[in-house]
């Protein structure tokens, strides 16, 4: 029995950070779906929120209430100002030139960010207990609960949002562009307003991962989990994002344990880069995305 | 006045289609190599060694990488791992008694199949998914060196590389490992020129422009991307094997790291997609500008005294990167080549703005 409640309890924390993962995932799906754009840039973007997070708590000594929500709000402005800034002179550019663009920006703010906060591991507090949560057997990590919680929250809230006017807006533009300019949907504005939401995820979810495992550049490195869950999911599928990041959460909590016991250490790492590798040359299109991914 | 054309008419295809057309470019690039081979008899060994030793390394490097993402218009982010591939097969083929050349050509083939496995994979798909694979490419070669005791030779541990005996002879002084190193940079940028005179090269390029109306003139897009990732693959194998036997003379995982291709990366970008002069240029910028600036940064703070510390300067190189690639993909995205080229075209008709060239 107790292999049983040690799989749940490794799956079930597994589950709560892979919703983290999809919330940061969330952010290069809505910028794909609107502008087909691969939005290299989510990870410093998830950094950049935990640093903000930190400097409005900690340096400034503004209370959880009123911070968590300004640094989500600035938040929004940064991936507006990304998209204005940089993303909107490269219209019409090869693919290849974009993403190196978005690459470019996760990079200079890797630099940037450390550099003018500082690169020590900061602690970032937002008021969650440390005590476990216990459901009978089996032991839940409470930051994580509340992570996986938020998380949820706000994948749902954004799938509401594509019921509202602006959303389907969104919708509209990411189905066709050329025919949303026709009927007056402002493209470029729907553009911006997806990378606004970008930012929101991303800052949400560096606020949280950063609560738990502290501030600092490795919090960027979120990038790759969360490319790994955007590819599974299908690039353009939010439910895909939330079915693959409770996969890829799982996979990457239970697989090395076991793996272990087999005498290959330390696979957690490299989780996230197999599971894209095995989906580009299984199913390139992933679990929930239209089958109409260019092939060669 | 400079690049002068008076005097030049071409009668014939193929007196007009030379790789050099104008002999001044002929010349220029000629004295240029003369100045490199006899540079370590007039640079100090500080300089030969940390600044124009990578500078030649790198380019060959970006030379290949170019090969890939300037020409056949494949993404790569990988391009650290392959290269680790080719170090670390070319000493340990070294060290089993192979000889050095071909340790370096070994290095370049094992780079190149196996950059060839994770480019066919990344082939069935484009774009962003090509980016993300070769990302992954990367993570899964770090990881495997790292934990594989028999290639890295133990967890964080460093390989030396064994003396290096060209045709016999040891080579051991900076010098010798500095022309060795200027011999592979000088054969691969003869290759990247002709290439694009070759069909090769304008398969290639048809394949960059739109694949399937490549498919339609009759060149197979697969065919030439796979071929394009196997040659680019081998001179990065190769490139890596000589920075792991020149420049470290150690090979370590952490030599090979992401940031390592993101910097390759950046080379290609700020020299200039598709050009093989942008190579030398991006790779110097690249490798040369983080001193310069550190320098600097370091100077200003000092004469205003200003408390600037060590975690700024350490997180200049970054900065910097990331700030080249935007920058020259937002004002100028041809990159220095094209600067390069302005200025060229400048002084062809030079002091005859009027006229036209």
């Amino acid at each position: 029995m107790d292999t049983i409640y040690e799989l749940a309890e490794l799956s079930a924390n597994g589950a709560l950070v892979g919703l983290m993962y999809s919330l940061v995932a969330l952010g290069i799906v809505l910028v794909f779906k609107s502008s087909g754009v691969a939005n290299l840039a989510q990870g410093a973007l998830a950094m950049l929120g935990g640093y903000l997070a930190w400097a409005a708590l900690v340096s400034l000594g503004a209370p959880v209430w009123a911070g968590i929500p300004l640094v989500v709000l600035l938040m929004f402005f940064a991936g507006r100002a990304v998209e204005r800034m940089a993303l909107r002179r490269m219209i019409g550019q090869p693919v290849i030139m974009v993403i190196m663009l978005t690459l470019g920006i996760e990079i200079l703010l890797r630099g940037l960010a450390p550099a003018i906060f500082g690169s020590v591991k900061k602690r970032l507090d937002i008021g969650i207990d440390n005590a476990p949560v216990i459901l009978g057997p089996v032991l839940i990590d409470r930051a994580y609960l509340v992570s996986g919680v938020v998380s949820l929250a706000l994948i749902g809230l954004a799938l509401l949002f594509f019921g509202t006017r602006q959303g389907i807006m969104l919708r509209a533009v990411s189905d066709d562009q050329t025919a949303s300019w026709a009927v007056g949907i402002r493209v470029e504005r729907a553009i911006g307003i997806s990378w606004g939401l970008a930012g929101i995820a991303a800052g949400a979810a560096g606020i949280l991962w950063g609560s738990i495992q502290g501030v600092d550049w490795t919090l960027s490195l979120l990038l790759i989990k969360a490319l790994a869950v955007a590819i599974l999911g299908g690039l353009d599928s939010i439910v895909g994002v939330l079915v693959a990041g409770l996969v890829l959460g799982i996979l990457e909590n239970v697989a090395p344990v076991y793996l272990e016991r087999f005498g290959i250490a330390g696979t957690r790492d490299v989780v996230a880069s197999l599971v894209i590798l095995l989906t580009v040359i299984i199913r390139p299109y992933g679990l929930f995305g239209r089958e109409d991914i260019e092939r060669v | 006045m400079f690049y002068r054309l008076a005097g030049i008419r071409h009668t014939s295809y193929r007196s007009a289609r030379r790789l050099f057309p104008v002999p001044f470019d002929r010349w220029l690039l000629l004295a240029v190599l003369a100045l490199a081979v006899v540079a370590p008899f007039f640079l100090s060994k500080l300089h030969l060694n940390s600044y124009l030793l990578p500078w030649v390394i790198w380019a060959t490097a970006a030379l290949g990488l170019n090969l890939l993402m300037g020409f056949a218009g494949q993404i790569h982010l990988g391009y650290a791992a392959v290269m680790a591939i080719g170090a670390y097969t070319a000493i340990h083929a070294v060290r089993a008694g192979v000889p050095f050349e071909l340790g370096l050509i070994a290095g370049g083939l094992v780079s190149s199949v196996i950059g060839l496995v994770f480019g066919a994979a990344a082939l069935r798909v484009k774009g962003l998914y090509l980016a993300v694979t070769t990302l992954a490419m990367q993570s899964i070669v770090d990881w495997i060196i790292v934990h594989v005791p028999v290639i890295s030779g133990g967890s964080q541990a460093t390989l030396q590389a064994p003396a290096i005996r060209v045709l016999g002879q040891p080579v051991l002084s900076d010098e010798g490992r500095y022309w060795i190193a200027l011999v592979v940079c000088v054969l691969v940028t003869s290759f990247l020129l002709n290439t694009r005179r070759t069909s090769f090269g304008r398969a290639l390029v048809a394949v960059r422009e739109k694949d399937f109306a490549a498919a339609i003139i009759g060149v197979s897009p697969f065919r030439y991307k796979l071929l394009a990732f196997w040659c680019s693959s081998f001179i990065g194998g190769v490139a890596g094997a000589v920075l792991a036997f020149c420049y470290y003379q150690a090979v370590t995982p952490e030599q090979f790291h992401l940031e390592v291709s993101i910097q390759a990366v950046a080379m290609v970008i700020v020299g200039g997609l598709g050009s093989v002069l942008g190579s030398f240029f991006g790779a110097g910028l690249v490798l040369l500008a983080p001193i310069f600036l550190n320098n600097l940064v370091g100077w200003i703070a000092a004469t205003l005294s200003l408390p600037v510390g060590p975690e700024v300067l350490s997180h200049i190189p970054l900065v910097l990167y990331g700030g080249l690639i935007v920058g020259f993909l937002l004002f100028e995205p041809l990159g220095l080549a094209k600067i390069y080229d302005n200025l060229r075209n400048y002084f062809y008709v030079w002091p005859f703005r009027h006229a036209r060239h």
